[in-house]
Order: C-alpha cells, then structure tokens, then sequence
C-alpha cells in the first residue's frame, strides 16, 4: 500500500514539475527549448528502455528509428505537403515499417549479437541520409522547411512562432506516448515481457512465444522513438544526419543507465540529466563528453541502478 | 489409453549417444520417476520429452499425438509443463506476479493490452488459490529471488500447475536441497498429484523421493533403459543394484 502511494506522490510530482517547466527552467539557467529538448530526448530514452528496461533486450540501433521521424517529417514537408502533422504520421509510419521488417530479421539473436547487429541496421539508415544529397541533404542535413502551424479548421496553433506553445504541444503528445507505454506495461501483455526480461528460457516454458512478444516489444519501442524524431526535427526545423548515427543510439542508451533503467520514470532524468550537462559544460569546452562519460563511469560504477535506484535507497533508508 | 508414449528415442552430442533407443510409456494420473547414475542420460531425456531438445530419431506422442518436434510453448498449449533443474523463475518479480504471469498465459491473455476489472479478479483468486496451496500466501509480496531454496522451488512448481498441465514434469526438484526441505517439497509434489490425478514424470536422484512418490520407476544407464518396475521390484533388481546403487554406496 505503502509503495503504491510513494509511487503515486512521484508520479504527481514528475507531472507538475514537467507541466510547469518553462515557468521554472529559467531560474536554473535554461530556457524554453531547452525544456523542450529535455521532453523530446526524454520520450526517446523511455521508448527506449520500453524493451530495454522492461524486456531486457539491448538495442544499439534506435537512432535509426528517431532519425528516420525526424527525416519523415521534414521530407514530408518540404517535398509531399505542408502539414506538420500528416509529416509525423509519415515518419512514424515509416520507422514502423522499417522496424516490423528489420525486426522480423534480428529477432531470434541475443545480447551482444542483438545489440551488433541493430547497430549495423542503424548505419545503413545513416549511410543514406548522409550520402543521398539531391534528397536528404546529404552531409549538410535537411534544411529549406520550418515547422508548420497546426490547422484545426476552426482556428490555427502556431507552434513554430512561440516556443511555449511548442513546449505544451511536445509535452501532450509525450503524456500520449508515456501514458499508453506506462499502460501496455500493467497489462498481462506487459507481464509477458517482465517475464522475458527476468528468464527467458522460464517464459518459453510457460507457453510465452519469446520472439513473437520481442518483436512487438521492438515494434512499440521503435515506433514511440521516431515520434520523439518527427518532435526533435520539429523542434530545430532541421534533421542531421547524425540523429541516425550509432551514436546518437549510444546516447539514448547513456540516458536509460544514468536515470535507471528499471524505472519508468529514470530515462527521463536521464534524459534530463544529460541534456542539462550537455548545455552547460559544451558552451564551457569542446569536451563536454568526456566529462559526460566521466558521469556515467561514476554512477555505473557506484550506483548500477541509477539515479532513480539511488533515491530509492536513499527514500527506504 | 496412455498419455505419454516415448518410442525409441536416441540423441547424439557428435560422437556421444547421450539416449540410445528408450520407450517409455505413462498412463494417465501415474506418477513415474526415471533415476540413474550421473551422466545416464536422464536429463537429455526429459529434454527431449519437454521440447528443450530434438531427439536424432524415435517419436514422442502425447495423448496420441505426435509431439516429437512441437516448440515448447505449444507443447504447453497441449497440457505439458515443466520445471528445472536449476530453479527457473522470475527472481526480480514479486512471488504473487510470478504466479500471475503463468496464470494469465493459461487463460489466454498473454496479448491482452488491458484487463477488464472482472478479469483481473478472476486472476487474482486463481493466484491465491495457487498461494494458498503451496503455502506461500504469506510471502506472496516477496521477491521471488529472496526466498529459501525451497520456497523457490515451490514457486516453481506452482508456476507450472498454473498452466493446467495434464502432464507434469519434474527434473530433480530436491535437487541440492537439505532434509527439510526436501521433505517440504516432496509433501508438496504428493499432494499436487493426489489432488488432481495428476501424470507426473520425475527425475530424482534422492532415492527416499523416488521411493516415496513414484507408482513406478524406470533406469536408465549409460543411455539405455536398464529395468522398469514398482518400486520394490527395482529395489530388489540386482543390475539395477550393480549399476545404480552399488555405484552410489562407492561413492557415498
């Protein structure tokens, strides 16, 4: 009973502060996109850890997914229509087939293998973003569209023009993703996956069919990643090919340990975490990762569930 | 008409006949174990049985249908559940979910994206009927991965029982267990099988579980079978003395 209140108390917490984030950020040094950037890199970290924190498989390809969001968007806008949200639902629907096709492919290999393997995936999408210049830009990124205002008929949201506005648009759509994620997650769907995470070889004999629930465990995780691409886009009016690259994986990856990954809510402090430090320490030195590592080195070491796992102890204690 | 028929099943590693032509046969609401010196080939068997292996060649039919080369989560669908040897179980998990776990899959839910209220209370008393009978209510909220060894292995077991299995299979379920426990578990197993006429088949290398469990018992040895019987007939069988038994005491 106990730990049901402490989580709903978190839960209430996370949503106010998220809620009221533009009005606050500025008194620690922040600014409105930056609490935009927080929320977009947060939903990625957390789709994320969707099949790494709670089925236990290790991606190192989700960049892929994000990149191909936010080029979906983009080339939507700039080449096939002039709406912003038709542009998400192409990227999105893009990266899903992508991710049911190359699914399908990777979906009996384990660990390391899986993790390899996605990562080869992933250059291939960058590969192409980086070397088809007539379409995607090539290595100079694609530029030459803008985040268009949202038509509702009656009226239009200029979510271009006022950051606050995008920041509220970027925050429902995130309430959307989590709030289906955090529910798949209480369903006996959900359990199946714990279930994988925590023993494979117990859930195949109970009748689970393992790589059936991975692939949709991929499928949901890759889909929810490259929503947070299409906002990421939107958000700098821009894609770079290095949102595909492996290491941008790497970061989101980076994100789900540092806030620990087996809480809901750590890819988001993770996420926060990391974007905070990348703000401050890159406009202090070139070598802004080297200290992030550093970072992460410390907690992995000390604290292997993460910062989330670190306040538990602290809470229980 | 029996449940389980193994027909001359063989399995080679390379070079090596880990089972070399065993049949067995168990009819319904028997409880069969199957002993043997280490390195008998009584865990390949039980392998081959469960799905976890396929068998080089023989047939394995479970009530009359062929099953040699059915995927172990279908051979669950057809009614056969397993434990392991080494405790298999969702450590991280608290004992009431993992008996959830197995409790949804049998009703058919594993896909299920929500759960009606009616149907989540419908799970939560078949779970504490599983509890209740295990004698795990108590540590029902506990992590699974902090409990003895014993109660880990009753987990287990009900996990399986969970699944409504007409045929359950057991690999060594005392396994590096002390007298207590293993006491604890062999009640448990005993009161399982009398309750629902369960088929058993168990590999056991404690002969007092052997003993007090099995209505029949089969040997096996360097890959083949050896002798079947009644307890008491294997008992008294002088190469089952020579290869089992006398073994054991040398090394005992």
């Amino acid at each position: 009973m106990n730990s049901t209140l402490n989580r709903q108390i978190a839960n209430a917490l996370i949503w106010a502060l998220l809620l009221t984030m533009p009005y606050w950020i500025g008194f620690v040094g922040g600014y409105t996109s930056l609490a935009s950037r927080v929320v977009v890199l947060a939903l990625a970290a957390m789709s994320l850890n969707f099949l790494l924190g709670f089925t236990g498989v290790l991606s190192f390809g989700h960049a892929a997914y994000f990149g191909i969001g936010a080029y979906g968007v983009g080339m939507t806008i700039k080449y096939l229509a002039p709406s912003t949200p038709l542009g998400i639902l192409v990227g999105m629907g893009v990266a899903a087939a992508a991710a049911a096709i190359i699914g399908t492919l990777i979906v009996r290999l384990r660990s390391v293998y899986f993790a390899m393997v996605t990562i080869a995936f992933g250059q291939v999408f960058y590969f192409i973003a980086y070397r088809w210049n007539a379409v995607t830009g090539g290595d100079d990124g694609l530029s030459g569209w803008r985040t268009l205002p949202l038509d509702f008929g009656i009226g239009k949201l200029d979510i271009a023009g006022q950051p606050l506005t995008f920041y509220y648009f970027v925050l429902a759509l995130f309430a959307v993703a989590v709030g289906i994620m955090a529910l798949l997650l209480r369903s006996p769907f959900g359990r199946t996956l714990l279930a994988i995470r925590e023993n494979e070889r117990r859930a195949r004999f109970l009748g689970i069919p393992v790589e059936q629930h991975i692939w949709m465990s991929w499928l949901i995780s890759c889909v929810f990643v490259s929503l947070a691409g299409t906002l990421y886009a939107l958000l700098n009016n821009f894609a770079d090919p290095h949102d595909l690259r492996w290491d941008q994986s790497g970061d989101f990856v980076i994100m789900a340990v540092l806030g620990g990954m087996r809480s809901f809510w750590g890819p988001l402090i993770g996420a926060a975490i990391f974007v905070v430090l990348q703000d401050y320490i890159s406009s202090q030195t070139e070598n802004w990762m080297s200290f992030i590592g550093l970072f992460f080195v410390l907690i992995v070491l000390f604290f292997p569930r993460g910062v989330v796992g670190l306040l538990r102890r602290k809470a229980a204690s | 008409m029996s449940l389980l028929k193994v027909e001359q099943v063989s399995r080679r590693f390379g070079s090596l006949v880990a089972v070399d032509q065993v049949s067995m046969t168990v009819e319904p609401g028997e409880f069969r174990a199957v002993i043997g010196p280490n390195g008998a080939g009584k865990t390949t068997f039980f392998n081959l049985i469960s799905g976890f292996l396929l068998p080089t060649s023989g047939r394995i039919l479970f009530d009359d249908q062929d099953v040699t080369a059915v995927k172990p989560a279908n051979r669950v669908k057809l009614g056969m559940a397993r434990t392991f040897q080494v405790t298999e179980i969702f450590p991280e998990l608290s004992v009431r979910e993992n008996l959830r776990i197995p409790v949804e899959v049998a009703a058919g839910h594993r896909l299920k994206p929500w759960q009606s209220r009616a149907d989540a209370r419908a799970m939560d008393e078949r779970v504490d009927e599983l509890l209740q009978r295990s004698g795990l209510t108590g540590k029902a909220g506990r992590l699974a991965g902090e409990l003895s060894h014993g109660d880990q292995r009753a987990t287990e077991i009900m996990m399986a029982i969970a699944l409504n299995p007409r045929l359950l299979l057991l690999d060594e379920p005392t396994a590096g267990m002390g007298d207590q426990e293993t006491y604890d578990v062999t009640q448990l197993i005993r009161k399982l099988h009398r309750e629902q006429k369960l088929t058993v088949v168990l590999i056991e290398h404690d002969m007092r579980v052997v003993f007090h469990l099995a209505d029949r018992v089969m040997v096996l040895a360097e890959g083949q079978l050896l002798a079947e019987g009644t307890p008491d007939e294997i008992a008294a069988d002088d190469a089952v003395q020579e290869a089992y038994l006398g073994a054991e005491a040398e090394t005992a």
